[in-house]
C-alpha cells in the first residue's frame, strides 16, 4: 500500500486527538441526541419531542416534517395537511442556511453505519468495490415519486431503510436490525460508501436545497496543501473536493459549491495543514485555528 | 465491449463529430444503464407496496382514518397518534408486523379496544390529515363494524342471559340491542340476542374485548367486510312511502289475496271483515268468531 498512515493519523500525532476528530464528535453527538431527544419521551416519560423524523412536534408547539415524505404524499395524490407543510418549510428554511445535506451527515442514525463500514472497509483493505455512478440515487429519486404517482401510496416508504430505522429505534425495532446490518454488509463488502453516496433517494432529495446553502465548506487554504490525499481518503463524496482545492483555474472559488458535499466537515478534522473551513457559500473564510503559530514558529 | 472505431477525422463531414462519438455513446449507455437499474427497483419496490401486508381484518385504523387506499397516501407513519392516545391503544406497525403496512398505525380490539376520547387526541395530533380532522364528535367515527361472528357460540344465542357486549358498549342501547326471540330449543322460554345497528356502531370494539368467551363471538371487522349494499338503484318502497307520504308505486288498494273465504282485509284500521252487508253488531276481540261469521254469512 502506498500509505504510511491512517488518514487524519498525523493530524492526530501533530496537533492530538481532539482537533483530528472534534467534527466527527460532534457529529455523533448530533445524532444521538436527536434520537435521544425523541427517545426521553418512551424511555423516560420527558415529551420535549414526540413523533419521528417523518412528523414531529417539539415542546407542543413546533412542529417539522419531512419535505421529501411530503412530496411523495403529493405525488400521491394527498395535498392537506397544514401543520404537516408548515413543518416540512421550516426544516427545508433550516437546510437552506446549513447546507441539505447536513441532514445526512449530522441526523441521519445510518451515517453511523455508513461511516464505520468506510472506515473498517480502510482497516482491512478492502479495495474492491462494484461500479456505479453517483447519480444512480438521482434517478432513484425520480423512480419513487413516480412510483408514488403510479400506486398512489408511499411506496417507498415500504422499503425505505432510512425511515425504517430511525422509527424503530423510537417505536420498536422489529425486524430493522436486519435493514442495519444489511446496508453496514453492502457498504463494507460491496461497494464503497455504496449507500449513501450512490443510491439513497433521501440524500439525493437533500441535496437540492444544497445547490442554495448558505454554509459550506471551503478549501481556503488550499496554497497549503501538501497532497497527503488524507481529506480524499476520509470524504463521502471526494469528488465534490478537488473543483475547490485544485482548480485548473487558479482564482477559481475556494469555495465547496457542490450540492453533494454533506458539510460533515470531515476533511476539517483530517487536515493537518489546516486547508479547509467552514464558511458562507459567497466568501471563502481563511480557517483560524492556530496553525500560524505553528507555522511561523521554528 | 467493443465500440466502433471513430472514423478517420477529416473524413467527409463527420470529422467534427467522430472523435467525440465514442466517449458520448459510453456516457449515453451508462446513464441507460443506471436510469433502468434505478426504474427496476422502482418497479419492484412498487409492487412489493401493493402486495405487502395489506391491512389484516382484525387490525383496525384510528378514528377518523381515511379510506385504506387514501390512507397510504397521506401518513408518513410519524407515530404522533399513537404519542397522543391515553390509553397505548394504538401502535406503529413495526417492519415485519403482518398486521398492517410498516410503521402505520393500527389497534387490535380485542387487545385494547379504542376508549373514544373525546376529544380525540389521536385525531388532533395528525399533521397531514390522514386522520380526517373533520370528526370532531367521535361517536360518528366508523373505525369498523361489530359484527355476531358465530352464533354457535355466542352464549345469548344459546339462551343464557349474558348480555356484556351490550352492557359496555360506549353506544349503549343504541349500536347494541337486544332483540327478544321464542327460545325454539326449550319452546318455553326467552333469548335476548345482541343486534348491531351499524347507523351507531362506531367499530370501537369495546364488545370484542369484553366477550367472555375464549375466542370473542363479537369482532369488529372492517366496513369493507362487514356491511352489505344494497345498489344505488334500490330503494326499500316502505321508506319511500314514509318520505312521500303516500305509495309511490300504486295507490294503496285492498288485496285480496290469501284470506279466508268471505273475508275482506280493510285497510282503514277495520282489519278482517266479513264481506257483504255491514256488521249489525258490533264484534268482540274474538278473532275465531269473526271468522266463522264471514264463514257463514259466505256460506248464505
Amino acid at each position: 500500500m502506498a500509505r504510511q498512515e491512517r488518514p487524519g493519523r498525523r493530524m492526530a500525532r501533530e496537533r492530538g486527538w481532539w482537533p483530528a476528530h472534534r467534527f466527527l464528535v460532534l457529529r455523533r453527538l448530533t445524532q444521538a441526541s436527536v434520537l435521544g431527544l425523541f427517545l426521553l419521551g418512551p424511555l423516560a416519560g420527558w415529551w420535549i419531542v414526540k413523533g419521528n423524523l417523518a412528523s414531529s412536534l417539539t415542546l407542543g408547539v413546533l412542529p417539522l416534517s419531512d419535505p421529501y415524505l411530503l412530496v411523495q404524499s403529493l405525488a400521491a395524490g394527498h395535498a392537506v395537511g397544514v401543520t404537516a407543510w408548515v413543518g416540512a418549510l421550516i426544516v427545508l428554511s433550516a437546510y437552506l442556511l446549513l447546507g441539505g445535506r447536513v441532514y445526512c451527515a449530522w441526523v441521519c442514525p445510518i451515517n453511523a453505519v455508513t461511516d464505520t463500514a468506510a472506515w473498517l472497509r480502510r482497516r482491512l483493505g478492502i479495495t474492491h468495490t462494484a461500479k456505479f455512478s453517483r447519480s444512480t440515487r438521482y434517478w432513484l429519486l425520480a423512480a419513487t415519486l413516480a412510483m408514488a404517482l403510479v400506486t398512489g401510496s408511499l411506496a417507498w416508504e415500504w422499503v425505505n431503510p432510512v425511515s425504517i430505522v430511525f422509527r424503530s429505534l423510537v417505536f420498536g425495532i422489529g425486524l430493522a436490525w436486519g435493514v442495519i446490518v444489511a446496508i453496514f454488509l453492502f457498504d463494507l463488502l460491496v461497494a464503497r460508501r455504496g449507500w449513501c453516496s450512490h443510491l439513497c433517494p433521501m440524500g439525493a432529495f437533500y441535496s437540492l436545497p444544497g445547490h442554495l446553502a448558505l454554509l459550506r465548506v471551503n478549501a481556503g487554504g488550499r496554497e497549503r496543501c501538501d497532497d497527503c490525499m488524507d481529506c480524499y481518503a476520509v470524504c463521502p463524496e471526494p469528488q465534490v473536493i478537488s473543483p475547490a482545492l485544485k482548480p485548473r483555474d487558479e482564482s477559481a472559488s475556494a469555495v465547496i459549491r457542490s450540492a453533494q458535499c454533506t458539510n460533515c466537515a470531515r476533511c476539517i478534522d483530517v487536515c493537518s495543514q489546516d486547508v479547509f473551513a467552514f464558511g458562507s457559500r459567497f466568501v471563502a473564510t481563511e480557517p483560524t485555528r492556530d496553525r500560524h503559530k505553528r507555522e511561523i514558529a521554528p | 465491449m467493443t465500440a466502433r472505431k471513430p472514423e478517420p477525422s477529416g473524413s467527409k463531414g463527420e470529422a467534427r463529430h467522430a472523435p467525440a462519438a465514442p466517449a458520448r455513446r459510453r456516457f449515453l449507455a451508462r446513464m441507460a444503464g443506471t436510469a433502468c437499474g434505478a426504474a427496476l427497483v422502482g418497479m419492484g419496490v412498487g409492487l412489493y407496496s401493493r402486495s405487502a401486508a395489506p391491512l389484516a381484518p382484525h387490525a383496525l385504523r384510528p378514528p377518523g382514518a381515511l379510506a385504506e387506499a387514501d390512507f397510504l397516501s397521506a401518513c408518513v407513519r410519524c407515530g404522533l397518534c399513537v404519542r397522543d392516545c391515553p390509553f397505548d391503544t394504538l401502535r406503529l406497525a413495526e417492519l415485519g408486523d403482518p398486521a398492517a403496512p410498516t410503521g402505520t398505525p393500527y389497534f387490535v380490539a380485542r387487545e385494547i379496544p379504542c376508549e373514544m376520547c373525546d376529544p380525540i387526541y389521536c385525531v388532533e395530533a395528525c399533521p397531514t390529515e390522514a386522520l380526517d380532522p373533520a370528526l370532531t364528535d367521535i361517536d360518528e367515527a366508523r373505525m369498523g363494524l361489530a359484527v355476531v361472528v358465530d352464533q354457535e357460540t355466542c352464549l345469548a344465542f344459546q339462551g343464557l342471559r349474558c348480555e356484556v357486549c351490550f352492557n359496555v358498549c360506549p353506544v349503549r342501547g343504541e349500536a347494541i340491542t337486544l332483540e327478544q326471540r321464542h327460545n325454539l330449543r326449550t319452546g318455553q322460554h326467552s333469548q335476548f340476542v345482541p343486534v348491531v345497528h351499524s347507523t351507531a356502531c362506531t367499530g370501537c370494539g369495546k364488545c370484542e374485548h369484553a366477550c367472555i368467551t375464549e375466542e370473542a363471538a363479537i369482532k369488529v371487522l372492517p366496513l369493507s367486510l362487514a356491511k352489505g349494499g344494497l345498489g344505488e338503484h334500490y330503494r326499500f318502497g316502505l321508506d319511500e312511502k314514509e318520505r312521500a307520504g303516500e305509495s309511490l308505486l300504486a295507490p294503496d288498494e285492498q288485496h285480496r289475496y290469501h284470506l279466508p273465504e268471505g273475508v275482506d282485509y280493510q285497510l282503514d284500521d277495520g282489519g278482517l271483515m266479513p264481506r257483504g252487508e255491514p256488521p249489525a253488531e258490533p264484534y268482540g276481540d274474538d278473532a275465531l268468531d269473526t271468522l266463522n261469521r264471514g264463514l257463514e254469512s259466505g256460506d248464505g
